[in-house]
């Protein structure tokens, strides 16, 4: 570490950067279509309950798309900062989604600042309406900025002679193989984190016996209902990640599964550890899965890292980022499910267990987990190239001399912003009680709270 | 007019864009913090918090919107400001997160934290000032290109008359837009006693903005002539720019027509602008990138056209509505509209 090296301390704050802004972009994401989902079901079953329930969403929504701004705004920048000369490259081929990115957002911000202050000028479904341009931009821009990370994991639309580059064709560039599975993967994903996300915030107020019981119960089973579908749709699509991985970035499946000698009938390795001589150890194999996973039949020939020179080989350790992401989708999935069984119409007077909503509080950081998880095993088994095949993360980085310093200077600020956002969140929330809110908002008229 | 200039001219407007509401948003954190600490917290707040939260979020956008054009449409820009650039390009983007989330804490969380406001007030005048040394930069003398390696060279940034005039002149300009527009709210608003306060720094600014100016003209002339020259070829902008000045601080001397006094605001600032960047060109950055040597390949630059007239049909409509709903509704800006839920 006394060697100051421009390339590792790139690589350190970019993915800070990326790691703390893929919290507030994920929750960016999914959060419109969580609230556009409850101000819906308020107009259609004429519950103002689902009401209240966009309208608390959409507070706390708000400081956090403030840093996704500011942090997305960060990242755009040190692109430029930190990797000239992949910019000065990438920009020649990929600066088309890049620039429509910024408009995607810029339709976004100007109809969220219209939809959070005026709640009470619109009639509720001509509000509802505004709350469109918000989802559609906030995916889009998730779309344009996948599409960039497609494209450095399989670059087109271009030849590259002598350090040139030529015969641009930006379009191809943008709908690259790895787009259509990467972009899918990543909206699907973040729509599910964010149910789980909000599930944890109704479990949590069940499980605190405060607040209104049948607001927290109905908006447990919103976002739960939406979790498992939103669940089941990830893994689907993670199911068509693994075929594409296979047909156009073997390496990255096969060190992802440590699966080292090209065969058919290949199986899958889960967990384990790996020794001196690359065996593995205590992993649980299921046969044929991997071959199946890959190409749809256990007679799938499944390319091994033997046919990767060492040098190209991605590090080993992103068998263990990949199982985790695996391993929470699958949970989550079936968490989802048992709330869901249990609290069936036949049941609906005995509460869920109190273990179950404990598990479902934790289910919301799992799920932010799994993305960490998912992103690391996109990016780290991309390496060692930024580009695939044409430029590597080494001829890419800055060659300032404060790399270092920025970097600490950035994790301050990081640090910073992450205590304020969770102090003056909860603030938020423990200001405004549900019961409160709800009498104010004219649902115990004559009534007392119904339970 | 062929790609590469409509290229820059698209990405000049953007920057104007930036420009006005960035000034009017750095401004109005600085007043309203200023507000808390004299006192009169309760007179021009208000009026501040009304235009600003629900288009807080838009300012940045333009900024994004300006230097991944750039990079999109001049490449190289990336290599030599981004190699440059990386210490004040990084403290810059330090002071925008504070700024753009500290203003949400503030506004939409803890009300009334002095620590929030100071940190949104102080960085309202940190940016703009961070933000123009890259103008500074642009000029040339500054950044070296030796063996492959570019650098910036520190003591001679620092050490330039030019430089210090440019951040001068983007403190002072930043206040006095910012003032002549919260005037005309107020006006409009029918809030007397926040207009005559704003009025006043609105005035009281007026002057320094023209010498600051001035000081830049003459700091340039030094620090690179070659642009100086063709500057004077465009001289009328500059005097054109000087007469809209002088309108626009009459109307709001006389207390009349602000509506039309704040147009002449940017009409004042768009042609010194546009004078400034027009007799930049060709060059990006002297002596390196010029707009026509460092231009993206035919198709990148066919494509970002298309893409910026599809995201004007989308955007245009939507600033509209934006507008008429929160800056020419009466009864939004007088403050009769029920407030966020």
């Amino acid at each position: 570490m006394f060697h100051y090296d421009p390339v590792l301390y790139s690589r350190i704050l970019t993915e800070v950067t990326l790691a703390f802004h893929i919290i507030f972009a994920t929750i960016g994401v999914g959060v419109p279509v969580m609230i556009a989902l409850a101000e819906w079901t308020g107009i259609r079953k004429n519950d103002r309950y689902y009401t209240l329930l966009a309208r608390r969403w959409a507070r706390g929504f708000v400081i956090t798309v403030a840093i996704g701004v500011v942090t997305g705004t960060a990242i755009g920048l040190q692109l430029s900062l930190l990797w000239p000369s992949f910019m000065e490259i990438a920009g020649q081929a990929i600066a088309l989604p890049l620039f429509m990115e910024t408009f995607a957002f810029f339709v976004e911000a100007i109809f969220l600042g219209i939809y959070l202050y005026t709640w009470d000028r619109f009639k509720p479904k001509r509000h509802l309406m505004l709350l469109i341009p918000v989802a559609i931009g906030s995916s889009a821009s998730a779309f344009f900025i996948t599409t960039v990370n497609a494209f450095m994991n399989t670059p087109q639309g271009f030849t590259l002679e002598n350090g040139k580059i030529t015969n641009v064709d930006p379009i191809a560039a943008m709908f690259n193989p790895a787009t259509p599975t990467k972009v899918s993967h990543v909206l699907a994903s973040a729509y599910m984190t964010c149910a789980f996300i909000l599930a944890a915030i109704a479990a949590f107020s069940l499980l605190r016996r405060k607040g209104d019981r049948l607001y927290a119960k109905k908006a447990l089973k919103l976002t739960l209902t939406a979790g498992l579908v939103f669940a089941l749709a990830t893994a689907a699509i993670g199911d068509l990640s693994g075929k594409f991985l296979a047909a156009y970035q073997p390496e990255k499946l096969a060190a992802a599964e440590w699966h080292f000698e090209t065969q058919t009938k290949a199986p899958l390795v889960f967990g384990g550890i790996l020794t001196e001589d690359k065996e593995i150890k205590y992993g649980l194999k299921i046969p044929y899965a991997l071959s199946i996973l890959a190409g749809g039949t256990p007679g799938f020939e499944v390319k091994g890292l033997d046919q990767i020179p060492d040098e190209l080989e991605p590090p080993l350790y992103v068998h263990y980022f990949f199982d985790g992401m695996v391993t929470v989708g699958m949970f989550t999935i079936v968490i989802a499910a048992l709330y869901l069984w249990l609290s069936r119409s036949k049941r609906a007077s005995k509460p869920a267990p109190r273990w179950l909503l404990r598990v479902i509080v934790a289910c919301g950081p799992l799920s932010m987990l799994g993305i960490w998880l998912g992103w690391f095993y996109a990016e780290v088994g991309r390496q060692p190239w930024i580009l695939r095949g044409y430029m590597k993360v080494a001829e890419a980085a800055t060659t300032s001399a404060h790399v270092d310093t920025m970097l600490l200077l950035f994790c301050l600020l990081y640090l910073v912003l992450g205590l304020t956002a969770i102090k003056v969140l909860s603030k938020l929330f423990k200001n405004n009680d549900v019961a409160d809110e709800l009498i104010a908002f004219g649902v115990f008229e004559k009534r007392g709270p119904l339970e | 007019m062929n790609l590469e200039l409509l290229g820059i001219t698209v990405l000049w407007v953007f920057l104007f864009g930036y420009l006005i509401v960035a000034s009017i948003d750095f401004g109005a954190g600085f007043f309203s913090y200023y507000s808390v600490v004299t006192g009169s917290k309760n007179i021009t707040h208000r009026i501040i918090e009304r235009y600003l939260s629900p288009v807080w979020e838009v300012t940045n956008v333009f900024l994004v919107f300006f230097y991944i054009g750039l990079v999109g449409f001049f490449p190289e820009t990336a290599r030599y400001y981004g190699t440059a650039l990386l210490v004040p390009g990084s403290l810059a983007l330090i002071l925008l997160a504070l700024r753009g989330s500290y203003y949400a804490f503030s506004t939409y969380g803890s009300k009334d934290n002095q620590w929030y406001m100071l940190i949104y007030g102080a960085t309202g005048l940190l940016i703009p000032a961070a933000l123009s040394t890259v103008l500074a930069i642009s000029e040339g003398g500054l950044i070296v290109e030796t063996a492959g390696q570019i650098t910036l060279d520190w003591s001679a940034l620092l050490g330039s008359v030019y430089t210090w005039s440019v951040v001068l002149l983007a403190i002072v300009s930043v206040l006095y837009i910012s003032a002549m527009f919260l005037a005309y709210y107020a006006h409009k608003a029918k809030d007397e006693a926040a207009f005559e306060i704003v009025r006043g720094y609105a005035l009281v600014w007026s002057v320094p903005t023209i010498l600051a100016s001035v000081l830049v003209f003459f700091a340039i002339s030094r620090h690179n002539p070659e642009h100086f020259t063709k500057m004077l070829d465009l001289a009328w902008m500059f005097v054109v720019s000087f007469l809209c000045f002088l309108i626009a601080v009459y109307a709001v001397w006389k207390k009349r027509h602000l509506g039309l006094g704040f147009t002449f605001v940017l009409l004042q600032f768009a042609f010194a602008f546009f004078g400034y960047g027009a007799s930049h060109l060709p060059y990006i950055l002297y002596p390196y990138i010029t707009i026509h040597e460092n231009f993206t390949n035919p198709a990148m630059g066919t494509a970002l056209i298309i893409a910026f007239i599809a995201g004007l049909l989308i955007l245009i409509p939507s600033l509209v509505l934006l507008m008429r709903l929160f800056l020419f509704d009466a009864g939004y800006v007088q403050g009769n509209r029920d407030k966020k839920g």
